[in-house]
């Protein structure tokens, strides 16, 4: 059994009146694409939100890469490992693409102020990493050429790619991907698809979360569905298409 | 325990005035996510406004009986202030209302030094005594003692609450206002019309804060170009205390920040053994701020928002 | 964006307008040089602004604190004052505090970066209307204190200012004196403008630096949006504390240049309004953009100067009602309003590179 990249258990968290999670367990193997679906209000940007630290769970045992976390200093979830993009694409609009993608490096390098000033050598050569990586990274993602736009000059398709590169500059042990299919046309998903998988066979691990049924079944390895902020199936594709839970929870009952 | 209850009394009248401002301050906040920053000199224009119209009021009939001149004053005070409002709203704010979060913030600072200047060109920068129109013989009153002019401000300040409450409450404009700041999307699905419910919550503290104006006027006793920014940023850190976007929490917070205010600067001197005295009173209100805002930001009545990713 | 010269000659001609531009002033009168030289001293408070509004996007209202403090940490070190007022001193000093520009630079520079570091620490959540308000608090806090402080014990002299403060010494010859080269003479003023360009230039030199490094990206991700930022790994806590801290420096040294300059200070200076102005000169400028920011600054601060040197018949005809301080405030809130309103991004804003990509969507 392959160590797990991420292993978390018991997660709860309210709002209010709102039970948002309730028990969630999830385990992701090295190299794996897991996905996260559910209907809407499931959940599951507020697990995303839990296990990065943007929201202090209620309860749960959260472990990366085998070594316990406490996910409540978001910086810190990103240092130790978890990178992820957001539903809403959360850009830096002024800055160009490859500047997006190089500050994202910012958490594996170290020049200071004094580097900074006077150039020092050691800062010359992190500058020079920094920025080849990152044009890397856009190429990677397919988006190379448009390094020196600002990012919200880019087309919605590209600004998402952006995001995505920008995610794995930070090396992380796990990528999270919120709904990064959302808005885009069929050839564009299968563009999507393609980096994705790409990804995989580079030896990384992703999550997923995603409502286009038919690219998560063809992409992922596993699936975890929630809702009502509870687990209620988990398994590869082709089992939990079949669970009744899960066809109720998305169709409700009587709808054969 | 006779000084304590001329404190209170004090605490409450100011805080009255700070109640009426902070309302301004709590509606716009509430519906467009704004702090307008030149709400306080909405109040110098009402109070010096209505300085003018008192003395054309002498000049051309002096017997009119003084209550008489008051309430024309303050109508004369807010109209002008509501229609200055209006154009504010509809000049400066309105083609922001899309743009970076910077540049409303920007554009209000602006508008607030441009009224200040404004006034001091106008009306000269000196200070104006501004005539008491009511008897000034102080009454008695469990030991402490009340003036006339303040009884009229505690007065019109509950008047103008029930008024306001009855508007938000019980008319379609305020049922309009309270979907609008819920929800403006939605409000406009329904048919509210959002520049028409803006311009109107403009309109209301305009008018709110020209009664301030006048009360604080008769209180101090003088009108002068700058005497909208002190409680302008007051007024602000009691809408922000009591919970912004919240209007029971605007009225509450000033309240208490006048208390805070009144019973301070009586007893700093007696607390600090000397260091400090009663001429730091102006900074209680920052310290409020920042203590509210440290602790509890979402003020006392109002509700904890989470940041949604 | 950064500051690119086309060519070496560029280079080379701007230098010799700056150097010469003081000589050329001077000639009308020292007055304009005057003018240049606080123009000087407002770029360097804008530069030091910019790094906290325009690359962390903290939007500060209480900047001329640092400056106040810069001013008032000199003008006690220099003046008579604080040895009249704690005789025990005067033991360890009977010649009275004369410190050079390279003790009273750094001291200036480090007590302004601590409060920068004390003041931001509560803001470090606010969102940016609040923060503004709280910093503004913090300015009129400061400025309360420096008015009042002069019981129980003087410190601070109170309204009345302190004075007179000492000049400053550049090898030996103090700034206040004229300085006869033979073929030219240099009047105090002109001296001062030489060393406030030198201090500009060191700077614009640490900003350009620091903009195009590891820290600065940090800041505009930070001012892009913090969310986004933490989740990539960036301390966002100790980078703002930074640019608090870095900001101030800069207006802790242009207020103990101001006050060897002036040779005397009071609260009045250090009003709201400067704060607010200097904001402006930022906003209006182009927020983040150094060329942007040096205009802004320049504009602001040497036109209403200007237009008091030949407004005095204005003045004359509307019977007083238009003096130049009137003027400089009613310049300063229209400009506000109107570029808001015309040109958000400011006067001269970080140009866009490709101005757009294929496949652009619509903005």
């Amino acid at each position: 059994m392959s160590e797990a990249v991420l292993n978390v258990r018991g997660v709860g968290k309210r709002f209010g009146g709102l039970q948002a999670l309730s028990g969630v367990d999830l385990r992701i193997e090295r190299g794996q694409v897991y996905g996260l679906i559910g209907p809407n209000g499931a959940g599951k940007t507020t697990f995303f939100n839990v296990i990065t630290g943007l929201y202090t769970p209620d309860s749960g045992q959260f472990e990366l890469g085998g070594q316990t976390y406490e996910p409540t200093a978001v910086h810190k979830v990103a240092q130790a490992g978890i990178a992820r993009t957001f539903q809403n694409i959360r850009l830096f609009a002024e800055m160009t693409a490859l500047e997006n993608v190089m500050v994202a490096r910012h958490c594996r390098t170290s020049a200071g102020v004094w580097g900074a000033i006077w150039r020092t050598a050691r800062f010359r050569a992190e500058e020079a990493d920094t920025a080849a990586r990152a044009q890397a990274l856009l190429e990677y993602v397919g988006i190379g050429t448009y390094a020196p736009y600002k990012a919200r000059t880019l087309s919605y398709g590209d600004q998402r790619r952006l995001e995505i590169a920008r995610a794995l500059a930070t090396d992380p042990l796990l990528i999270a991907l919120d709904e990064p299919a959302a808005g885009m046309n069929a050839t564009e998903k299968l563009e999507l698809r393609a980096l994705i998988d790409k990804i995989r066979n580079d030896q990384r691990t992703v999550l997923l979360i995603e409502h286009d049924v038919k690219l998560v079944m063809g992409l992922c390895d596993r699936v975890t569905v929630l809702d009502h902020g509870q687990r209620i199936a988990e398994g590869t594709p082709a089992q939990i298409q079949r669970d009744p839970l899960v066809i109720e929870a998305y169709l409700g009952t009587g709808a054969h | 325990m006779d000084i304590f209850l001329q404190q209170i009394i004090n605490g409450l009248v100011i805080g009255s005035m700070y109640a009426l401002v902070a309302l301004g301050y709590t509606m716009v906040y509430g519906i467009i996510n704004l702090i307008n920053f030149a709400h306080g000199e909405v109040l110098m224009v009402g109070a010096i406004t209505s300085w003018t119209a008192i003395g054309w009021m002498r000049e051309a009939s002096p017997d009119m009986p003084a209550p008489l001149v008051l309430l024309l004053a303050v109508v004369i005070a807010c109209v002008v202030s509501a229609a200055l409002n209006f154009a504010i709203e509809k000049i400066a704010y309105r083609p922001l209302r899309n743009a970076p979060k910077l540049a409303p913030l920007i554009t209000a600072i602006g508008v607030s030094i441009l009224l200040q200047t404004l006034a001091m060109i106008i009306w000269k920068p000196n200070y104006k005594p501004y005539p008491t129109l009511l008897p000034s013989e102080p009454m008695a009153l469990a030991g402490a003692v009340i003036t006339p002019t303040q009884v009229m401000i505690l007065g019109v300040t509950a008047v103008s609450l029930a008024v306001l409450m009855w508007v938000v409450n019980a008319t379609r404009l305020g049922r309009a206002m309270r979907a609008t700041a819920e929800n403006p999307r939605v409000a406009a699905l329904m048919g509210v019309k959002p520049d028409t419910v803006i311009s109107a919550t403009f309109v209301m503290g305009a008018v709110l804060a020209a009664i301030a104006g006048v009360m604080w006027a008769s209180n101090y006793g003088t009108v002068h170009h700058h005497m909208g920014f002190l409680p302008g940023l007051k007024a602000f850190t009691a809408a922000v205390f009591g919970g912004i976007g919240n209007l029971p929490g605007a009225v509450v917070g000033g309240l208490l920040l006048g208390l805070i205010e009144s019973i301070g600067s009586g007893y700093i001197g007696a607390l600090t053994g000397g260091l400090l005295g009663s001429q730091y009173t102006d900074i209680f209100a920052f310290l409020v701020l920042i203590a509210i805002l440290t602790l509890r930001p979402s003020g006392l009545l109002g509700e904890r928002v989470a940041d949604r990713a | 964006m950064g500051i690119r010269f086309t060519s070496k000659s560029q280079a080379w001609l701007w230098a010799v307008v700056l150097l010469a531009f003081p000589l050329v002033l001077q000639s009308f009168g020292n007055a304009w040089v005057r003018i240049a030289d606080m123009s000087l001293l407002y770029v360097m408070l804008a530069l030091g602004l910019n790094v906290v509004v325009g690359y962390a996007g903290l939007l500060d209202l209480g900047y001329v604190a640092f400056f106040a403090l810069g001013a008032y940490l000199y003008g006690l070190l220099a003046s008579p004052h604080l040895l009249e007022t704690f005789p025990a001193l005067m033991a360890w000093f009977p010649n009275g505090l004369h410190l050079s520009l390279w003790a009273v630079l750094p001291m200036a520079a480090v007590l302004a970066a601590f409060f920068g570091a004390l003041l931001g620490a509560p803001t470090l959540k606010l969102r940016g209307d609040y923060l503004a308000i709280v910093t503004l608090g913090f300015g009129e806090i400061i400025r309360v204190f420096m008015n009042n402080l002069d019981q129980p014990i003087n410190i601070t002299n109170g309204p009345k200012g302190l004075g007179p403060i000492d000049a400053v010494s550049v090898l030996g010859h103090p700034l206040s004196k004229r300085l006869d080269l033979g073929f030219i003479e240099l009047p105090s003023v002109t001296l001062y403008y030489y060393l406030f360009l030198a201090l500009v230039l060191v700077s614009i030199f640490v900003c350009h630096r620091m903009e195009r490094s590891r820290i600065g990206r940090a800041w505009m991700a930070i001012r892009e949006d913090e969310v986004a930022a933490r989740a990539m790994g960036i301390h966002t806590r100790d980078l703002k504390l930074l640019a608090f801290a870095m900001g101030a420096s800069f207006g802790g040294v242009a207020g103990a240049m101001f006050a060897a300059f002036q040779g005397f200070i009071s609260p009045e200076s250090f009003s709201l309004m400067e704060s607010v102005m200097i904001v402006a000169m930022v906003v209006l400028g182009g927020l983040g953009h150094l060329p942007g920011v040096i205009l802004g600054a320049v504009l602001l601060a040497a036109l209403p100067e200007v237009l008091r040197l030949v407004a005095a018949p204005l003045q004359q005809l509307t019977g007083g009602r238009f003096d130049p301080a009137i003027l400089r405030q009613l310049l300063i809130a229209l400009a506000m309003i109107g570029i808001m309103l015309w040109r958000p991004r400011g006067l001269w804003p970080s140009p866009e590179h490709g101005q757009s990509s294929p496949g652009q969507r619509a903005p």
